[in-house]
Order: C-alpha cells, then structure tokens, then sequence
C-alpha cells in the first residue's frame, strides 16, 4: 500500500497542452511565434503560464511561419510556430511549404477541432493533415495526449536530422484538454548522426579530382546545413578548386576569396556560367541541381564528370546522372576527403578562371549612386558590415543583392530559394532578429512583396527588434515586368500598379520609424542613421521601372545563352 | 482477399512491364496516403494496390503494381525516405499476390 502511494507520488500529471509546452521547454525552445484560435486555446492558455518560453503574435499565420524559419535559418536548430484550425492552418502552409523546399527544420503545431468532430466540416475544420502530407518532412495527426510524449521529441528529431526539413503536429482541442499520467518525461529530440562515410566512394572521389584539369566546386544549401563552409573552403584552398555557390550557399565562401566564381544560374555572372560550361568535374555538395541554377540541364556543364554527394539519396541521379554519387553528410564527406586529395596549384586553369573573370565580369552599373539597385545595396553593405543579417522577399531586389551583397559568412542570408514565396523577407528577419539580438538584421524587400505581409512592420514594432526594412519601390512586379517587357512583345499586363503607396507613411502608421530617400539630397547619410541606430526601421527607396536583372537566363535556356551584360571585352575566345 | 501472403518468388502470370513493390510500413491512418501521395504528384500511375496489417498489427505491408519506368528508382528512393516506410522489395518480374487476385477481378 505505501509503495502504491509512493508510485503514485511519482507520477507527473499533465494536460496535453501541458505537456507539449513542457516538451517545447526541455528542448531548448524559448521564442515561438503564432496566433491563437478557437481550436489551439488549451495550448495558448498552458504556454502563458511558461516562464521560459516567450510568444510571439504574428499578425498572419504566414508570418508566425517564416517567422520561425527565421529563427531556424540563423541557428541552424528547430524553431516553432503556432497556429489554430482551419484559416490559422492554411495560412502557415505556405511558409511550411517554403521550409521544405529550403530544408529548413520547423516544427509547425496547429490546433485541430475536436477528435469526435473531425469529418464532420465543423467550424473552422480542415483536413490540415492531408493538406500537408507533401509539403512537410513528415506530419502527425495526434490521436491522444498520451502520444504526444512520443510525437513531440520524434518530431524535433525528424526535423533536424540527416536533411533537414519541416514537420506539422495536428494535435485536437479535446487531447490539448486531455490528463494524462506518466512517470517521466522523455527524452529531447536530438539530430540522429551523419551515416558513416563509404571511404572507398571518398577515395574514387580524392582520384577523380586529383586527375581533373579543369574541375569547379558546385556548394548548395546543404554546406550551410551541414556547418560545412570552412572545410569546403579548406578543400578548395588545398586544390585550387574555384567555386561556386547556389542561391542557397551564399555566404559559404567569402565573395571576395580567390577561389569564388559567385553564383550561378539564371542571374550568375557571365564569367561564372562560362567557367561551368568548360568544366571538366563537376563536384556537386549540398546541391540539388535546381532549374534556376542549371538552365536547361542537357546543356549544363555538358563536359564534366559529375561527383555529387549529398545526404538525401533521393537527390543523386534525380535530375542529372552522377558519375560518382555519394550519400552522407556533405561536412563528413569533405573531412574524409581532404587528406586524399593532392595539393595543386592548377595554374592553368586559375588563369583561365582568371581571364573570364576580367573579360565577362558582372556589370554592377550605377554601384557607387546608392539610388541605384546596385548602389543601394552596396551602400548598406559598407554601412552594416559583415556581422548583419541580410533577408531578401522574392523578385529583382532578391537578384539584385544575391548577385551584389559581399556576403562573408554563413547563416546570415536568408532568402527563400526553393519556393519563392514573396512575403518572406519580413517576417524572416523578424525571426533572425529575434534569434540574434544583438545583429542588425537587413530585409532587403520591393514595393510588391512587402505588401504581401507588410501586417508585420506592427510585430516589428511590438516585439522592438533590430530590424530594417529597405523597400525598393518601382511601382511594379519587376521580375514578372522584366520578364513581359523582354520574352512577352513588351505586353506589361498586371506588373505594374497604378495606386502607389507611401511606404514611410505607411510605416509610421504602424509605429515604425521611416525615412524616405527621395526626400534627401544625400541617401548614404540617411541611410547611415537608420540602420546604426538601434530598433526597427523601413527606408522606401525609389528604383526606376526600366532597371533590369542581368545578366539572364531566359526561362528554359541553357546557361551559356544569356542576355544582357554583353558589354565585356571579347578579347578572349 | 488472401491472407496469406506468399514468401517470395515471381509469378509468371503477372502482368508485362509492371514491377510489384512491397512496403512495409507502420500501421496508421495516414501512410496509405503518404505513399500513393508520392506517385499521384508525379503523374505515376499505379495499377494496383493491396494493403493488410502484418504480425501483430503495429505494422502493415503495401502491395502495389506500377508501371517499369525510368522513373521507378527515383520513386522508390522517394518512397524508402518516408518516416513511416520500414522497407521496400522491389519484384521485377511481377509477384503472384496480384495474380491470385484476377478472379476477382474478371469483367462479367
């Protein structure tokens, strides 16, 4: 009897919504962003009795989403957002949505209405597990409290392990309100560990570059992942491999180290699409061979071998055969190939790299008249330096400061790349903000994706972070618009707008301090003081229509048939 | 429907140019849908399917015919990074589990 009693003592005693909070608490979560409803008030009401954990209110699901990615993006760990039933969830998805096509480990957790009522097209009820299936990692329906001890911790391990990505928990009101008894709590969620590397596929792939004449490193998303920069740089340095980064890799090898050819793809310069097409291997890490990167891809480094590792399997062979594929953890792999391949100085070939590079440069036209795209951008580069976060939402801006941002170290780009979702950049640095306290964050937005949440400037406001948003306002779609303008008989249909908006007086609405830089006679000085003093800012910067991104792929071309920034020095063949 | 399924072995009956997956995977709501989720976005159609509950019930094993198409490794790499998906054989030559099946399938 006394020892039932003492069991019983023992016991922990919890709601469902309890329980998750607790669970989120133990993993080291201690900023969620979200919104309340009818269907997730059992999980608000056990989350404002946290101490550790602090919430934040989105003004639109969407926002609470890449709010978290925000946070994921700049720490590399789990971050968590909330959302009710029904429009709470079909909100978040598109930036759950974003997550997986980026590999972004979110962990989304949406209220669901009663178990009994599912089925039923109850009030604010839908299927948010079937909707979800394809856009997630993986995604659990809770069917009682007592499953969530087991779907929480499985939950943050899905999430960061092997390739990262986001997972929806659908958990109903009636199990947020369940009791449940348990003796103890389990175990956090922690990444599983990289597999072990096949060292005979790491010596094929030490051999393959030690016999290349004319190889390029080709780093995606995953190097960020993997927390693989410094040791790709290190087997570049070692080979004399020039290399060059996704939209997703920026940042992985500083822009101005010898070896960086920059980005490539749609919008890469020249030179480096050219260096590609004489390439002889291609080693290919963290990569995935996207179409905004290759171009069409039969005509995609049409000489190169292909080395290609990554730690999805799925990956290698999806969309270009690999000569050598290998599945591990693009940082491992690197560790393990880099006493096997030779020191090389590959004058040759760096001369070569060298000679386009002076030939067929990226023309930053306008890049010391901060009214200028270019200019602008560099101007807040030398403003911030390199400790800032830099987000981006989706069009000319994004391309713009891919291609002109010095960027000098990982984690601090954020971009959506996969999905492109406009609507990304504020909320994202909200998130990266709230991450990273201490960093002035950059959203580098235009007139036409701020708008797509611009609710957020009030979260900005609310939550104080050190946040600044540059809008360059053409009054236009401007990608769509230089896409109708040059592949569309210059029918602009629906690109550009007719109303404008005053965005520093809209900002100011929201609480938000603004300045607008057609109001001085010396833009780098107002810029100065909005992004050196602390707290969040927007500065509407005017950018004219007739701008363009180049050079271009055009949608389906092959890389070496770009336009524009045929201004070079044709001088070498 | 046969509850007993056949070891192994690769019926000659089977029907030309259709390979037979065999999925284990955990028994829940939901996997079904995981899984013919990943043919149904790629435009991949699949000529049938079979799905009971194995041992003592925490798992199921999913019997499908698909077309042979160049497409079918990618599938199967898509189909075995599943979280709930065990394990996937893959029977070239088709397999007897859908051949035992026809009579029930005969037009009248």
């Amino acid at each position: 009897m006394a020892g039932k009693g003492k069991k019983e003592k023992m016991m922990i005693r919890k709601t469902g919504a309890e329980a998750i909070v607790h669970m989120l608490e133990r993993q080291g979560i201690r900023i969620v962003a979200g919104i309340p409803g009818g269907s997730n008030l059992p999980l608000y009401d056990a989350l404002g009795k946290s101490s550790l954990i602090r919430h934040v209110l989105a003004r639109h699901e969407q926002g609470a989403g890449f709010m978290a990615q925000g946070m994921a993006r700049v720490t590399g760990k789990p971050a968590v957002c909330l959302a009710t039933s029904g429009p709470g969830a079909t909100n978040i998805l598109t930036a759950i949505a974003d997550a997986k096509l980026d590999s972004v480990p979110v962990i989304c957790i949406t209220g669901q209405v009663p178990s009994r009522m599912i089925g039923t097209d109850a009030f604010q009820e839908v299927d948010t597990y079937g909707m979800s299936i394809p856009i997630t990692k993986h995604n659990f329906l809770v069917r009682s409290a007592a499953e969530l001890l087991d779907v929480v911790p499985r939950a943050f391990r899905i999430a960061s392990s092997g390739r990262p990505g986001p997972v929806l928990i659908d958990v109903p009101k009636d199990v947020q309100s369940e009791t449940i008894e348990f003796d103890s709590w389990p175990e956090p969620g922690r990444a599983d560990g990289a597999p072990a590397v096949d060292m005979d596929e790491v010596k094929r792939a030490a051999e393959m570059i030690n016999e290349a004449r004319r190889p390029i490193l080709y780093l995606g998303g995953g190097i960020i992942a993997s927390g693989a920069a410094a040791v790709s740089a290190h087997l570049a340095e070692k080979a004399s491999l020039p290399v060059t980064m996704t939209l997703m890799a920026l940042g992985a090898l500083p822009h101005n180290h010898p070896l960086s050819i920059g980005m490539l793809g749609m919008h890469g310069a020249r030179f480096t699409n050219m260096a590609l097409e004489e390439c002889d291997l291609l080693v290919v890490l963290g990569a995935r061979f996207d179409d905004r990167a290759t171009g069409k891809v039969a005509a995609f480094c049409p000489n190169a071998k292909i080395i290609h590792v990554d730690i999805d399997a799925g990956e290698l062979h999806k969309i270009k055969t690999a000569h050598l594929g290998v599945t591990g953890d693009v940082k491992a792999v690197i560790d393990a190939l880099l006493p096997l391949v030779a020191e090389n100085g590959r004058a040759e070939w760096i001369s070569r790299i060298t000679a386009l590079r002076t030939s067929y440069p990226l023309l930053m036209t306008g890049a010391d008249d901060p009214r200028t795209p270019y200019g602008l951008v560099l101007a807040v580069a030398r403003i911030v330096g390199e400790e800032a976060i830099i987000a981006t939402d989706v069009g000319q801006h994004q391309m713009w400061t891919a291609q002109a941002y010095p960027f000098s170290r990982p984690q601090r780009w954020l971009t959506s790349g996969g999905l492109g979702t406009m609507g990304f950049g504020l909320p994202a640095a909200i998130g990266a903000a709230l991450a990273s306290p201490e960093s002035t964050v950059v959203s580098f937005s235009g007139d036409g994706s701020l708008l797509m949440n611009i609710q957020e400037l009030v979260t900005a406001v609310e939550e104080d972070v050190n946040v600044k948003v540059i809008v360059m306002d053409n009054h236009s779609l401007g990608l769509v618009h230089q896409q109708q303008e040059l592949f569309y008989g210059n029918r602009i249909f629906a690109a550009d707008f007719k109303a404008h908006v005053d965005f520093a007086a809209a900002a100011a609405a929201f609480g938000m301090k603004s300045y607008d830089l057609a109001a001085t006679d010396d833009p780098e000085a107002i810029l100065h003081q909005a992004l050196t003093s602390h707290g969040p800012c927007l500065v509407h910067a005017h950018i004219d229509i007739s701008e363009k991104v180049y050079p271009m792929v055009p949608p389906g071309a092959a890389n070496k048939d770009m336009i524009g920034d045929e201004n070079y020095d044709n001088t070498i063949a | 429907m046969t509850t007993q399924l056949p070891e192994s072995g690769d019926s000659k009956n089977a029907a030309e140019k259709c390979t037979v997956l065999e999925v284990t995977v955990n028994n829940h709501p939901g996997v079904m849908s995981h899984v013919c989720g990943l043919f149904s976005r790629r435009a991949f159609n699949v000529e049938g399917i079979l799905c009971m509950p194995i041992g003592d019930g925490d798992r199921s094993r999913i019997w499908l015919m698909v077309n042979e198409d160049e497409r079918l490794d990618q599938m199967v790499k898509q189909i075995e990074k599943l979280e709930d998906v065990l394990g996937v054989n893959r029977h070239a030559a088709g397999h007897e589990v859908f051949a035992r099946l026809e009579e029930f399938f005969r037009v009248q």
